[in-house]
C-alpha cells in the first residue's frame, strides 16, 4: 500500500488527516480518542491566557451545508491546560496547541509556558471581540504575533488563516515572512442565521463562523492560492468530510488536512478518509506528493 | 437543525423553585432523552423531558429564572430530543431518584408500566415541600421516600432507602439525580452497577458532539450524544464523583 506517513510542517506525521481546532479537543482523553481512531496528529482547543466561558447559547446553529458557531474562545487558561496536552501527547501523535490572545506578548506568553509538539496560533476565529480575526486580517500583525510566538518556542509554529480578508494570500506572505513553519487555511466564515419567528438572531453571540461543506470551495480556492505562491507547506481545511474532499484540498496543494465538522458523523471519520485516500493512490500509482498541488500543473 | 418555535401551553408549580413547563408539541422523546431550550436573548439549556411533551426545571440560575418569568402563551426555541435516553430492560425495575432528577424517571416509569414491567420507586428530597411527582409515582407501584431533614419518610439521603430493598429483586435500576447522590448510589451497589442506568449531567455548550466541553475522562465519551444515560459501571471507572469541567473546561469538584 502506498505510504501515508509525510513530514509537513516541522513534523512527522503517520498520515495527513488531523483533527481541526475547536473540536473535541478540550480534553486530553478525547484528544487521544480521535488518535485512537486514526488521526495523524491533534489540534487542541484554543487556549488563552484567562479562563474564559465562552458565549451565551444558542452556540451552535445547523444550517444548509453546515454549522454556525459561536463557542466564543470557552478555555482554562493555558495554566490549566498543560495536563491535558500531556495526556494528549501519551496517544504517541503529534499535539499541536492552538493559542490565541490579544497581541504579540500575549502569544508569546502563552507559547513560552506550553509544551506541545508544536504551536497552531489562532488569528482568524471570527467571533470574539479582540481576538482572531481582529487581529489576523492584517498582515503586519500576523507577522509581529508569529515573529514573538518564533523568538518564545522552540517548536514548529503554524499560522492559521482567515477567509475573511480580501487577500489570504498577503496573510500567508507575513506568517511565512515571520518564519511560520506553516500555515493553516481556512478557519470558519463569518456568518449569522435569524430565527424568523421573532427575528432573534439565533446565535446567543449574534454571528459567528461558519463551517462544514458549504466552505469547501472556498478553502479550495484558498490553499490553491497560498499554495502556489508559499515556500512553506499549506495544511488544508474547511468541509472536509470525505476522502475526495481531502484528494481534492491536497490537489489544491495541501500537504495535510485537518477536519472539524464531519467529527459529527463520529470518529470513525478519520480512518475512512486516511483508508480511502491510500487506495486512491494505489488505484492511481501515484504517491502523496504527486498528488500535492496537481491542479497548479494542469494548464490549459 | 434550526430551534423549533414552541408555545407553552401550561405551566405548574410542582415544588417550591420546580416548575412543570407543557409544550405545544410531542417531540416523541424516549425517557432519558434531553432538549436545548433557548430562551430568547438569553441563553439555551438542556432540560429533561417529565414526559413527551413536558420538561420539569428547577430555579437554579439566569436562564431558569427568565424561563420562570414565562407563562402560558409564551414561547420558546426547542432542539431535540438529543442524547441516548434509558433503555428498558427485564420485567422488574426499580427507579432511584433525587430531588428534580426524578422528574425523567416519571416519564420512565410510566412507560414501563404501560407495557407492563413491575416499578418500584426509591426517591430523595431535601424535605417534605420539595417532594414532586408523589402522586406520579404511587401510580405505578411501591415508593420509598427519603427526605435529608427528615420531615418526610425515611430521614437521610437516598442511600438511607436502599436497604428496604433487595436489589438482586430488581433486572434493572434506573437512577437520576444530583451527582454525589448518585455516585453515593453507585459506589454503594457496585455488584450492581452493569445493570444500573444513570442519566448524568456534564456542561453542555454545542450538544452536538463536536465541542468536547461535555467530555469524561478517561475514555472521553461525550455525554451530550452518548449519553447523557450511561451505565454505573463505567461510571465507576471515570472522573464521576471525583471531578467535573465547568464551562471554562477547567476542572471542578463535584455538587449536589
Amino acid at each position: 500500500m502506498p505510504s501515508l506517513s509525510i513530514h509537513a510542517g516541522g513534523l512527522d506525521l503517520a498520515n495527513p488527516v488531523l483533527l481541526a481546532a475547536g473540536i473535541l479537543g478540550t480534553t486530553g482523553a478525547s484528544l487521544c480518542r480521535a488518535a485512537r481512531a486514526g488521526a495523524g496528529g491533534v489540534v487542541t482547543k484554543s487556549v488563552g491566557s484567562t479562563p474564559r466561558e465562552g458565549h451565551p447559547g444558542p452556540c451552535i446553529v445547523a444550517v444548509q451545508g453546515g454549522l454556525l458557531n459561536a463557542m466564543g474562545l470557552p478555555n482554562p487558561s493555558y495554566r490549566h491546560f498543560q495536563e491535558e496536552i500531556d495526556a494528549g501527547r501519551s496517544s504517541g501523535v503529534p499535539v499541536i496547541a492552538s493559542i490565541f490572545g490579544s497581541s504579540p506578548a500575549e502569544f508569546a506568553q502563552i507559547a513560552r509556558a506550553l509544551q506541545a509538539d508544536a504551536f497552531e496560533l489562532n488569528l482568524s476565529c471570527p467571533h470574539a471581540e479582540k481576538y482572531g480575526s481582529e487581529l489576523g486580517r492584517y498582515p503586519d500583525m500576523v507577522e509581529s504575533v508569529t515573529g514573538a510566538v518564533k523568538a518564545a518556542a522552540d517548536v514548529p509554529v503554524w499560522v492559521k488563516l482567515t477567509p475573511n480578508t480580501a487577500d489570504i494570500l498577503e496573510l500567508g506572505l507575513a506568517a511565512q515572512r515571520a518564519g511560520a513553519s506553516a500555515v493553516v487555511a481556512i478557519n470558519t466564515l463569518k456568518a449569522m442565521a435569524i430565527d424568523i419567528e421573532t427575528g432573534y438572531p439565533i446565535l446567543g453571540n449574534r454571528f459567528g463562523g461558519l463551517s462544514g461543506p458549504a466552505i469547501k470551495p472556498v478553502a479550495v480556492r484558498s490553499v490553491y492560492d497560498l499554495a502556489s505562491q508559499l515556500e512553506i507547506p499549506v495544511i488544508g481545511v474547511g468541509g472536509i468530510s470525505s476522502w475526495e474532499d481531502a484528494v481534492e484540498m491536497i490537489m489544491a496543494g495541501a500537504k495535510a488536512v485537518q477536519v472539524g465538522t464531519a467529527l459529527q458523523e463520529g470518529y470513525g471519520i478519520f480512518e475512512k478518509i486516511a483508508l480511502g485516500l491510500q487506495n486512491y493512490l494505489e488505484r492511481k500509482s501515484m504517491t502523496l506528493e504527486d498528488l500535492c498541488g496537481l491542479a497548479w500543473r494542469r494548464q490549459h | 437543525m434550526r430551534p423549533i418555535n414552541s408555545i407553552i401551553e401550561e405551566v405548574r408549580s410542582e415544588a417550591r423553585l420546580i416548575r412543570t413547563f407543557r409544550l405545544d408539541r410531542d417531540l416523541s422523546p424516549r425517557p432519558g432523552q434531553y432538549l436545548m431550550l433557548w430562551i430568547r436573548g438569553v441563553d439555551e439549556i438542556p432540560m429533561s423531558f417529565s414526559g413527551p411533551d413536558c420538561i420539569t426545571v428547577q430555579s437554579v440560575g439566569q436562564a431558569t429564572e427568565a424561563l420562570f418569568e414565562m407563562g402560558a402563551g409564551s414561547s420558546v426555541g426547542l432542539r431535540g430530543p438529543l442524547g441516548n435516553g434509558f433503555t428498558l430492560k427485564g420485567d422488574k425495575i426499580l427507579l432511584i431518584g433525587g430531588g428534580v432528577g426524578s422528574a425523567p424517571l416519571a416519564f420512565l416509569g410510566e412507560r414501563a408500566r404501560a407495557s407492563g414491567l413491575a416499578v418500584t420507586s426509591l426517591l430523595g428530597f431535601r424535605s417534605k415541600e420539595d417532594i414532586i411527582f408523589q402522586e406520579r409515582f404511587e401510580a405505578l407501584g411501591e415508593v420509598i421516600i427519603t427526605t435529608d431533614d427528615g420531615s418526610y419518610g425515611i430521614a437521610g439521603r437516598a442511600s438511607a432507602g436502599l436497604k428496604e430493598f433487595s436489589l438482586f429483586d430488581y433486572d434493572q435500576i434506573y437512577l437520576c439525580g444530583p451527582e454525589m447522590m448518585m455516585w453515593d448510589v453507585i459506589s454503594r451497589t457496585r455488584e450492581h452497577a452493569t445493570k444500573t442506568q444513570a442519566c448524568i449531567n456534564r456542561y453542555f455548550k454545542c450538544a452536538a458532539g463536536i465541542c468536547g466541553s461535555c467530555c469524561l475522562d478517561p475514555d472521553g465519551t461525550r455525554v451530550c450524544l452518548e449519553g447523557p444515560v450511561i451505565t454505573a459501571d463505567r461510571l465507576l471507572e471515570s472522573e464521576f464523583g471525583r471531578y467535573r469541567r465547568g464551562p471554562t473546561g477547567e476542572k471542578g469538584p463535584c455538587r449536589g
